[in-house]
């Protein structure tokens, strides 16, 4: 496909014709705040936290669904896309707990990090806040949707990606809110907590309650590793800290091939108090723990092999 | 599988048999239901009106074991009406002749009573079938546990070159394999018959290549299968068993013959990461790793390997290749691997399918076998151009009824099987709390019209006996089973399904016929 030129932040790029603001900013490095776009669901322009100034146009254009056109002039964070994402931060941060300091996101919370970088500190608009009880009523999932900020991601991943269509959008205006068929507890609707939902939430409305009080972003340790529970092999993020395991995550949250929840949740069984640490030998009919070496090298093993190898 | 995951979704023809893809291989059915959504049609064969087969345009509840009617069927209504791909037929396979002959008796009309739907519907999904630009069949354990499991395979092979939709990206023969690493273990020799890399034992070429590859003579015997094994047990003459990370006590066929057998050895060894019904009956048990404390690879059911990685340093101090390693250099066959890269040297060295792999090369990512050279990209479809054998061999396969049918005393077949939350013997997933939260407790399912007859309420405890053995188990009234069958999975202990089922096995594969037997069904007083 041909390039187009275009400048943004005073350099000049060649990029693929059709692709979109954000993608050609984020090649040259410059930073766009995202909430509800994500590089593997549709993109659906809706949170506008990621509007750029783009010379001529009367309006600040989302830039996740805004495509390259050439000549274009862009600035990324000029004066009026820093007081264009305040205000949305301002109005997201009135009808949001700010309970930075115990929410299991911290550090990891996309909105914590804007209004820090943009200053927003909630005082711009007093007004009514959501009061729902939240819903703990599955072992998997934590959910707080007095922190939703209604992206829409989780809707996206569980109807595209994970083709469950377990959540949409329910009722409308300040009450909108996500919900289960009937606005049941996760428990009661068709949930089987893949928890796809859980890896692109950008804030703290959903959480994996296993991974509660175990730590936060900074506390813990990742490594990769393949899932052994089905044959698609996924990677996981195994989270440790101070050596311990304390939980998964998915290695890509929804691109390729995600895990499921067998590969997500079914992983309590390490450090399992019953896990066998020790070879153990037979001895008058109990299970004696015995070092590897007397249960390698004793004699009846490699005896009764041998004489049965002749 | 011949295709590979990522082609699942642009397939516009899904034939699902034997397959209750979206609670066995969810990330799989992910991909199907793309399928479905892009417009694709699906097939969905099974007894059972599964989460898939609520979602098919054509859903098929055959009788348990009518497999080879409904693909014989096919080919007959394909070459009835001549909308077999003539010249694939002609340029890429054998035998054609003979697979005519013996699907001749096999019309719509004749096998509609057993297939479970009308001999119309029959012709359409056929037709479909034949005229799809890219069509695949996807089985598992519904046509590999029976006594005619490796004749059922044939029959699909048969179905796939007949239209010609095989060796082409999203058509082809697609066995779902049940675990990480399966495919793995088979492509290494973890067969009765076979070398690594599927290089028959029986071969005096194929064993003296290997004599040398080791250094240790190798024997042309074809070995024993795991049932095979437990008869064996059974009847004295084998000794010893060494069983590593499987538990038989609970996903073999008749338990009660497996403990028999497993009692009557006179040294066993179980590695596993817990104390498992097997390991109860071990002279020694080898603490076994989990994923997360080993490293090697994972060769997964689109013949991808991958490497793991260790996470954690093994609890018990030894990677599972390492206590192997040390049994047998005590036994006297000195195995000095210093990492698993070096023991995945030797496979990549007497595996063909592998030998251009390397840890180097998986580190940048995984590879789909063949990949016969160090500079091969690996292969995302098998049996372009050319299959294996040179030409595809057309197999005339003949109807054969399960070894064991209701009957006045045990009226009922037993169908057996998996649920999403649990994995295998739940030796792992039992102990995982949130899904014991999910779903702690085993049911059996048992038709409306059946429980009406017999009087058996949701939740009424049933006892369950075939001729071998009897389990007592809640019911679960639904008409996700047809009337006549009840269904349950192996994970329980406490409701182990296999003390009832029929080892009776497959000739050719020695697959037991765990989807077929016949019990009977009273409320446990």
């Amino acid at each position: 496909m041909s390039n187009v030129n275009l400048t943004i932040n005073g350099q000049k790029v060649s990029v693929p014709a059709g692709i979109t603001i954000q993608e050609a900013a984020e090649q040259i490095g410059a930073f766009i705040p995202t909430f509800c776009f994500d590089k593997d669901l549709t993109a659906p322009g809706a949170c506008r936290i990621c509007v750029v100034e783009v010379a001529g146009m009367r309006n600040l254009p989302a830039s996740c669904v805004t495509a390259v056109a050439e000549g274009m002039v862009v600035q990324t964070e000029s004066p009026v896309v820093v007081e264009a994402r305040k205000m949305i931060l301002e109005l997201l941060v009135a009808n949001h707990p700010l309970d930075c300091m115990t929410c299991e996101k911290g550090g990891n919370c996309r909105l914590q990090d804007y209004a820090y970088r943009y200053g927003v500190t909630g005082g711009a608009f007093v007004g009514e806040k959501h009061e729902y009880l939240p819903d703990s009523t599955n072992p998997y999932v934590y959910r707080d949707l007095n922190k939703c900020i209604l992206c829409g991601k989780c809707v996206a991943t569980c109807n595209a990606v994970s083709e469950r269509g377990v959540i949409n959008f329910a009722f409308r205006g300040f009450n909108t809110r996500i919900a289960t068929f009937m606005d049941a507890d996760l428990k009661d609707s068709e949930c089987v907590y893949c928890n796809r939902c859980v890896a692109v939430c950008p804030v703290g409305a959903l959480v994996d309650k296993n991974m509660m009080g175990k730590g936060r972003i900074w506390d813990l340790e990742q490594k990769q590793v393949t899932c052994t529970f089905c044959e698609s092999g996924c990677n996981f993020n195994v989270n440790y800290r101070d050596g311990k395991v304390v939980g998964v995550t998915a290695a890509n949250a929804a691109a390729g091939r995600p895990l499921c929840l067998k590969g997500r949740l079914g992983i309590n069984f390490m450090q399992n108090p019953d896990c066998i640490e020790k070879p153990l030998l037979k001895k008058d009919g109990e299970f004696v723990a015995v070092t590897w070496e007397e249960a390698l090298g004793i004699a009846p093993i490699l005896e009764k092999l041998k004489v049965i190898n002749k | 599988m011949t295709n590979s995951i990522g082609e699942v979704k642009e397939c516009d023809y899904l034939f699902v048999i034997g397959s209750n893809t979206t609670e066995t291989h969810p990330i799989i059915a992910v991909e199907m239901k793309k399928a479905v959504r892009n417009g694709a049609t699906l097939v969905v064969v099974d007894p059972r009106k599964t989460e898939l087969a609520e979602l098919a345009n054509f859903h098929v509840p055959l009788k348990p074991g009518a497999n080879i009617p409904l693909l014989n069927t096919m080919c007959n209504v394909i070459i009835e009406e001549k909308l077999y791909n003539q010249e694939f037929v002609a340029n890429r396979t054998e035998g054609f002749e003979e697979l005519k002959a013996a699907v001749k008796n096999f019309t719509p009309e004749s096998y509609a009573g057993i297939i479970g739907v009308p001999a119309d519907t029959i012709r359409e999904i056929a037709r479909g079938f034949a005229k799809a630009k890219s069509a695949a069949i996807f089985y598992t354990m519904g046509i590999t546990q029976h006594t005619t499991g490796t004749h059922n395979v044939m029959a699909c092979a048969n179905l796939s070159m007949l239209t010609g939709q095989i060796g082409k990206p999203s058509s082809g023969v697609n066995p779902l394999r049940g675990q990480n690493n399966v495919q793995g273990a088979c492509d290494v020799g973890g067969l009765p018959n076979v070398f690594p890399g599927y290089q028959a034992v029986a071969d005096k070429a194929n064993s003296e290549k290997f004599s040398k590859a080791w250094g240790v003579k190798q024997s042309e015997k074809i070995g024993l299968t795991v049932g095979e094994m437990m008869d064996a047990a059974h009847h004295g003459d084998l000794k010893a068993l060494y069983i590593l990370g499987e538990n038989p006590m609970l996903s073999d066929p008749d338990i009660t013959h497996v403990e028999h057998a497993l009692s009557k050895l006179d040294f066993l060894v179980v590695q596993d990461l817990f104390l498992t019904e097997t390991a109860m009956l071990a002279d020694v048990v080898l603490p076994g790793a989990s994923f997360a404390e080993k490293d090697g690879t994972f060769s997964n059911t689109e013949r991808r390997v991958q490497l793991v990685r260790k996470a954690v340093e093994p609890v018990a101090g030894k990677a599972d290749w390492e206590v192997i390693a040390e049994i047998l250099t005590r036994m006297g066959y000195p195995h000095e691997y210093a990492t698993a890269s070096d023991i995945f040297d030797e496979v990549s060295k007497v595996t063909p399918q592998y030998s251009g792999m390397s840890f180097a090369r998986l580190e940048q990512g995984s590879l789909q076998w063949p990949c016969p050279t160090p500079d091969h990209a690996g292969t995302k479809y098998l049996h372009q151009g050319k299959f294996s054998r040179g030409l595809g061999k057309f197999i005339a396969v003949d109807f054969k009824a399960p070894a064991e049918l209701p009957d006045a005393e045990y009226p009922f077949v037993l169908n057996t099987g998996r649920r999403l939350y649990h994995y295998h013997t739940g030796t792992m997933t039992r102990r995982t709390k949130g899904l014991s939260g999910i779903y702690g407790e085993e049911s059996i399912e048992i038709n409306p019209a059946d429980a009406c007859k017999l009087s058996i309420s949701e939740g009424d405890l049933l006892k369950v006996s075939s001729r071998r053995g009897s389990i007592n188990v809640k019911a679960n009234v639904t008409d996700r089973v047809p009337a006549g069958m009840v269904f349950t999975s192996f994970h329980f202990a406490e409701t182990a399904v296999n003390f009832l089922t029929n080892s009776a096995r497959d000739p050719i594969a020695k697959i037991p016929e765990l989807k077929v037997c016949a019990v009977k069904v009273e409320k446990a007083s």
